[in-house]
């Protein structure tokens, strides 16, 4: 293999990889404050890239308009799953909210396969995105150069807004104690709600930003890359927004030099995942960068 | 110890038993075959929804792994009952592994090693993920499961695939289905009601309690795990015998949800629970077939609409564990000393 | 040599030193008392005892056999049972039942004798049933025995959970505040309750308790722990003159 090639499959790696890290942002976020996998995160993909696919196609939008409006409708969407499903379990046990979260995944899905159709589409790309930049031998879509910018971008103002805003500060200190959050006068059902609202329009861009990459869409695209980042988000250490997107870039760089590298184990790609999943709860259970915690008896 | 009021449970259990066959050898042999493969299909969902009850209910394991050990189960039966002219017909693409080729045996052994081959393989993944609680146990499983299809779509010369296999002998009938689902259903009462079944009562009910008195969290942990897999596998390989095509992308989550669905209907922690959720989400999935199907009312068409029945599944799951948690039956069973208090009219609860 | 011999165990949480340097020798047929104020370290030091942690430094044996770090099931099954300060019973299962699981170690028979009821198993399952009932009875809660545990009053909870542990046929008790949420005359009758149990099944017991009165009136040697170093041992009598002590933590319990 050459350098170029290898170059070639790096930058690709890397644009996958800032797709799992902002959808595996969107799980960390809610484990970290409500200790619920939230099966639906991976749909609420699959509905963003379908809210511009309508916007485009059947309401004949502008695609920047459709997409916008994709992102609101899909944190929208986000808040109200999280209200109907989750918060009247929240003192439940830990499995009944768990089980509804796989409930509702299982609605989505097949809810798309109602009102979508069953029958893959093709994701309307504009030409922006498709141009090719050549450096050298390495030729790179600008797609593959767009998507990690924006990743970037996103990333950023993410930080900043748990960081240094008042509601960021709200957010960490749920996550640290969800009890004395509320005893300091934290509305947590608002947070739990932002937080919800914050992590499905990430999911959304990384949706939509998924259905310029892979332009075949169906109502179960969103199932793979929804588990892959529930995976990265463990790898990188559940609650851990670095850890996040770290995990993310690991599964991506890793799954595309593995196909590239061993061509031979192309098939066993989606599989990839699960075995770094069981490795690392087996090594490493809190993940790269997560914290001990433990267990009070 | 058998006192007087154990025989006739036991006389009860006989003469319910022999009601139950009396009405399958009728059923097998006047209803219509549409009839007969629903019952079967109430029996083998009976039959993987104890075996995830066992983990999910019983042992407080909560495995999403089934739908891939029923692939096991189904994959190893098909491969011990179909025929090698079968075989060679399915397998035009890649050839059949040699070993396999001619490899066959009767339906009942095909089933004890699809069963077996099944734990040994819950047994190989329980061991290191057992380790894991709630979720992250949740999760692993389901990624086993999501393997095992994906290994089965590679391995070409064991399993042909994508393709799948076709032309698998319909060798399920009433009286197997039934007959391994009374077997299963005793199985597990003779389980719980013993000093195993009350350490995995005890895993369920507080992890660390139970180890402090002595309870071998690991051996148990896999042992509930590898049996619900044995069980899983010999549904699986039911199921295979009676719908006769296999695929591996039938053995996916979408399957395990719909088994969890009736676990959760039922009550974690019920084997009565289960088998009345199971029988009737099966008939109830049965009937919403007309929805997927276009309708001709003579003077209007009505288009059918696919994947009806799975919204609707999915809103049943969602609605239970909002409103009725406990399920249908909680943690309760119907037994025989509650059905003879209830129809002998006697409300007063005797303390024995 | 003593039945129980801890040497110098230390237990950390990350940076956090939860107990250090902790020592005990337990003879046979003691009654030992373990207090401190709150976070103290006390059930820490408890849970290494019994496997739940595992100490960084330090050794623990029992009856001569090294159990440091040995998984809780293993040290149970050699003979140290305890019970916890926030009630753990089986709450779903009946009161026998609850009594039974702690049987279950001594099981003999395989899993697939207990599928068949080999009338090996059986007998077994007869014999621990005699026993546990024989037990419910000495802890008078016979008339409970079909009662889901976690219906049961506060008191008989904590006394199911003796009983539970008792049935492990331990040699060694260790009670985690005993006599936590009850009346005076409550604690009057478990601190006999401690005593009569100590000889009937030949018990050592070490106890965790912060009622002084009971840990005065049962106990036999006391340690004090506080924020994790031992600061006192002796008998009831020289722990009550002891001036660190007073400072550290009876001074202010007394007032109370």
């Amino acid at each position: 293999m050459t350098f170029e090639l290898f170059l070639q499959h790096l930058i690709n790696g890397i644009s996958l990889g800032s797709l799992y890290a902002l959808i595996a942002i969107g799980y960390t976020m809610v484990y970290g404050i409500v200790r619920l996998i939230n099966f639906a995160h991976g749909d609420i993909i699959m509905l963003a890239a379908y809210f511009v696919f309508f916007g485009v196609g059947l309401f004949h939008m502008p695609w920047w308009l459709s997409a916008l409006l994709s992102i609101v409708l899909t944190a929208l969407v986000g808040m109200g799953i999280e209200k109907a499903a989750y918060k009247p379990l929240r003192d439940a046990p830990r499995i009944s909210i768990l089980i509804s979260a796989i409930g509702v995944s299982f609605f989505l899905e097949n809810f798309g396969i109602v009102v979508f159709g069953g029958r893959p589409q093709a994701f309307y790309s504009p030409k922006v995105f498709q141009g090719v930049i050549k450096l050298g031998n390495v030729s790179i879509i600008n797609l593959g150069i767009i998507i990690p910018v924006i990743t970037i971008i996103l990333l950023m103002g993410l930080v900043y807004i748990v960081n240094n805003t008042r509601t960021g500060m709200a957010m960490r200190a749920c996550s640290k104690d969800i009890d004395t959050a509320k005893l300091m006068g934290i509305d947590v059902d608002r947070i739990i709600s932002f937080t919800f609202g914050l992590g499905s329009a990430l999911a959304a861009v990384g949706g939509i930003m998924w259905g310029l990459k892979y332009p075949q869409l169906h109502p179960l695209i969103g199932i793979m890359p929804g588990l892959k980042c529930f995976i990265a988000a463990v790898v990188g250490g559940i609650g851990n927004i670095p850890g996040a997107m770290l995990g993310g870039f690991i599964l991506g760089i890793g799954e595309i030099l593995l196909v590239a590298f061993l061509p031979g184990l192309s098939g066993y790609r989606d599989a990839f995942a699960f075995i770094i999943l069981i490795l690392i709860l087996l090594f490493r259970p809190t993940g790269i960068l997560g914290e001990k915690v433990a267990e009070k008896v | 110890m058998m006192g007087l009021k154990s025989i006739n449970r036991i006389f009860l259990s006989i003469a319910a038993i022999a009601v139950v066959f009396a009405f399958l050898i009728w059923a097998q042999g006047n209803l219509d075959a549409y009839k007969v493969r629903i019952l079967n299909l109430c029996a083998i969902n009976i039959i993987l929804t104890l075996s995830l009850n066992l983990t999910n209910g019983f042992t407080g394991l909560f495995s999403l792994g089934t739908a891939g050990f029923m692939a096991v189960g189904a994959y190893v039966s098909a491969l011990l009952t179909m025929s090698p002219e079968v075989k060679a017909m399915n397998f035009f693409m890649v050839p059949i592994n040699p070993a396999l080729a001619h490899l066959n045996a009767p339906f009942i052994v095909a089933l004890i090693l699809a069963g077996l081959i099944s734990a040994l393989v819950g047994f190989l993944i329980g061991a290191p993920v057992l380790k894991l609680k709630g979720d992250y146990l949740a999760i692993a499983t389901l990624g086993f499961g999501e393997i095992i299809s994906v290994i089965f779509t590679n391995t070409q010369t064991i399993t042909n695939g994508a393709l799948g296999l076709k032309g698998i002998p319909q060798y399920t009938n009433l009286y197997w289905s039934w007959g391994t689902a009374i077997v299963v259903i005793l199985g597990l009462i003779t389980l719980l009601n013993s000093s195993y079944g009350r350490a995995f009562k005890a895993i369920r009910e507080d992890e660390i309690a139970a180890q402090a008195m002595g309870v071998n969290l690991f051996y148990h942990k896999v042992l509930s795990f590898s049996l619900s897999a044995f069980i899983a596998g010999i549904g699986g390989a039911l199921l295979a015998n009676l719908i006769s095509t296999i695929d591996p992308t039938m053995f996916r989550f979408f399957l395990t949800y719909q088994i969890l669905l009736m676990v959760v209907l039922g009550g974690m922690g019920s084997i009565t629970g289960s088998c009345i959720s199971a029988f009737i989400m099966t008939v109830i999935m049965e009937l919403l077939r007309v929805v997927e199907s276009p309708m001709n009312l003579g003077f209007i068409n009505i288009p059918g609409i696919p994947g009806m029945r799975m919204v609707v599944f999915a809103v049943i799951l969602i609605v239970v564990v909002l409103f009725m948690r406990q399920g249908i039956m909680g943690e309760k069973e119907i037994t025989w000393d509650m059905l003879l208090r209830k129809g002998a009219g006697r409300h007063e609860s005797s303390g024995s | 040599m003593s039945l129980l011999e801890v040497k110098n165990i230390t237990i950390k949480f990350g940076g956090l030193t939860a107990v250090s340097d902790f020592s005990l020798s337990l003879e046979k047929g003691e009654i030992v008392g373990l207090i401190g104020p709150n976070g103290a370290g006390k059930t820490t030091a408890f849970n290494a005892i019994t496997g739940i942690y595992r100490p960084v430094s330090g050794s623990v044996h029992f009856n001569g056999t090294d159990i440091t770090g040995m998984l809780p099931d293993k040290i149970t099954k050699l003979g140290i049972a305890r019970t916890f300060q926030n009630i753990r019973l089986f709450s779903n299962l009946s009161v026998l039942e609850n009594v039974l699981v702690a049987h279950h170690l001594r099981l003999k028979s395989s899993f697939a004798a207990a599928m068949m009821r080999l009338p090996g198993y059986l007998r077994e399952e007869n014999a621990m049933r005699k026993e546990a009932l024989e037990l419910l009875e000495s802890v008078r809660l016979t008339k409970f025995a079909n009662e889901k545990a976690g219906s049961l009053p506060y008191g008989q909870q904590r006394r199911l959970e003796i009983a539970r542990a008792l049935a492990t046929h331990p040699r060694i008790l260790l009670l985690d505040e005993p006599a936590a949420g009850m009346n005076p005359k409550e604690s009057q009758e478990l601190m006999e309750f401690i005593g009569e149990i100590r000889d009937e099944f030949d018990l050592s017991i070490f106890m965790i308790e912060h009622h002084m009165q009971v840990v005065m009136g049962v106990c036999e040697r006391i340690l004090v722990l506080d924020h994790g170093v031992t600061i006192a041992e002796g008998n009831p009598a020289e722990i009550q003159g002891n001036q660190k002590v007073i400072e550290a933590y009876l001074g202010v319990e007394m007032d109370a």
